[in-house]
């Protein structure tokens, strides 16, 4: 039997690309540029069915965020979720971390960068990497 | 002298009434399940209209989260006539989808009349959305659209309801500085304050300012008191073609209200949409619309009921139809207008954060308060003189409703 690798890890979502320099994978339509973090059928924009992997840049800002007390069962709270937007004009839905969950700490607008960080491990000893923005 | 006879009203053959129309009280009913609620409603609703379930010739029943058949399980309590039934859910715009399935059987010709039902049993089910994260699994394997290897609620933002409308509210502070906590509040205290007027809501107790933004943070901006319940109810209203409503006495004709706009949209492609629901766009194209087809101004409005299931949705939505100027919604809040003294008074029922919201029924139920006040019979909250009114819903995911209705000439 094999026996559990410790440092295994595997990405939360699998848009989520871990490694040295982590970054998100959008697919992004050949035809209008629509982006989709999801498993895709064809384009919500144009309804073409032909996409290319794109590397969303780490950088953004926060566009909206809510400081959310009432948490799903399981996950520490409060904790700031918030859409972000990045440099390159992809929203993403994600938590910001190494920041006070307080609504002084964060503001609409503020600066921010992806990061990783691991949520657990399995049974098998393999460690699950979310990612989150920090303020930069 | 003989009274003068009131102008006989004007009926085109193509238009379509609310005939007769009925809410429960929203609340909590342990005792009855949702086909009491619905059937109770339906009823009442075809007696307020002088009208029996042996005059439709179509049925619609809105109901989210019941088990189903909830059109079939009425006609077994008030009447199986074998007229074409329809099942109807469409998120928070459910009620309001049956209604327009109604209006549209009518208007393609082939009812004359017809009865839309809206219930809800939720009991004290807690928070909505973002179900938690899945079991606890032993092994992390990546499944369904994300690949994700275990619940992401929570770890990449929230999926619970007070959470996505409240950064629904807090985009629109992004684009337009100045809105700020406090004006979200203020549309709680606002809709508060209206339901202890309503003898129909869930809720009846005003609350100060303080007390709304010191009550427990669910999802900063939103508090406890800035969101609404889960709750239980029904609502019905019948509709009837202009042409049917010629036919019928003088004194039924004054009490219907017709319909001068129905309207159902979805969400059009934003490219930030796609991780954030935009409840924004697709509510501005269905007020267009309705707008247009009224041939109303917002300005023209007396009244309006709209989906305030967060204060942040509310504020939001001052601009959405239109009631204020573009970014001003934060100003039209502090201006007073949306109380029911104002200059155009928004959820005088209460609203979704008090008067309650059972999700099938809430979409009819804003439809019998509109009716309820053009025609005159609001009680102690009536808006005088009410001649046109607004109902809007709209559901995550995303589905709009908008009806205009306007008092009998």
């Amino acid at each position: 039997m094999v026996s559990p690798t410790p440092s295994a890890q595997v990405p939360l979502v699998d848009y989520l690309r871990i490694g040295a320099r982590p970054y998100l994978r959008a697919h992004e339509c050949t035809s209008c540029g629509a982006r989709f973090f999801d498993r895709r059928v064809a384009c919500a924009s144009c309804g073409k069915q032909e996409f290319r992997n794109a590397r969303v840049k780490n950088s953004g800002h926060v566009k909206a965020f809510s400081i959310v007390h009432r948490a799903a069962p399981g996950i520490p709270a409060p904790y700031v979720s918030a859409v972000v937007e990045t440099i390159d004009g992809t929203t993403v839905r994600s938590n910001i971390v190494n920041c006070d969950a307080t609504p002084e700490a964060v503001s609409l607008g503020m600066s921010v960068k992806l990061t990783t960080y691991p949520i657990g491990t399995d049974d098998d000893g393999t460690e699950a990497i979310a990612f989150g923005y920090e303020p930069s | 002298m003989a009274a003068k006879k009131s102008p006989k009203p004007n009926i085109a053959d193509d238009s379509i009434w609310v005939l007769g129309t009925h809410m429960t009280r929203f609340g909590r009913y342990p005792d009855k399940d949702s086909v009491d609620l619905a059937s109770t409603s339906a009823i009442a609703a075809l007696q307020d209209g002088g009208v029996t379930i042996h005059d439709m010739d179509v049925l619609a029943a809105g109901c989210l989260l019941g088990q189903g058949g909830m059109a079939q399980r009425i006609q077994k309590q008030i009447g199986q006539t074998g007229i074409p039934a329809y099942n109807v859910t469409n998120a928070c715009a459910t009620g309001a989808t049956a209604i327009r399935t109604v209006f549209l059987h009518i208007s393609a010709g082939e009812a004359d009349m017809g009865i839309a039902v809206g219930v809800e049993q939720m009991g004290k089910m807690g928070l909505l959305g973002g179900a938690g994260s899945k079991k606890e699994k032993k092994v992390f394997e990546p499944g369904g659209r994300y690949g994700a290897v275990t619940g992401i609620d929570g770890y990449l933002g929230t999926e619970g309801m007070p959470g996505v409308f409240a950064q629904a509210g807090m985009e629109y502070a992004h684009d337009h500085s100045g809105v700020d906590f406090e004006q979200f509040a203020r549309v709680a205290y606002k809709n508060h304050l209206h339901s202890t007027l309503n003898p129909l809501a869930q809720y009846r107790k005003d609350f100060s300012m303080e007390e709304i933004m010191g009550a427990p943070t669910m999802s900063y901006p939103n508090t406890l008191l800035m969101c609404c319940p889960t709750g239980d109810g029904a609502a019905a209203a019948v509709l009837v073609s202009g042409e049917r409503l010629k036919s019928m006495p003088r004194r039924v004709q004054k009490r219907a209200v017709k319909i001068s706009a129905s309207v159902l949209t979805s969400d059009p492609y934003t490219e930030a949409s796609q991780v954030q629901p935009d409840v924004n766009t697709l509510t501005r194209n269905a007020a267009a619309q309705a707008y247009e087809k009224a041939g109303v101004a917002p300005e023209d409005l007396d009244l309006v009921e709209l989906h305030d299931c967060f204060a942040t949705a509310e504020l939001i939505h001052y601009d959405n139809l239109g009631l204020c100027e573009r970014g001003g919604a934060g100003d039209f809040i502090d201006s007073g207008a949306p109380f029911r003294d104002g200059r155009t008074p928004v959820n005088v029922s209460g609203g979704l954060i008090s008067k309650g919201h059972p999700i099938g029924a809430t979409g009819v139920a804003n439809i019998f308060e509109v009716t309820t006040h053009l025609r005159g019979e609001a009680g102690d909250r009536q808006i005088n003189g009410a001649k046109v009114g607004l109902a809007h819903v709209i559901g995550l995911g995303s589905a709009c409703g908008i009806h205009i209705l306007e008092k009998a000439a």
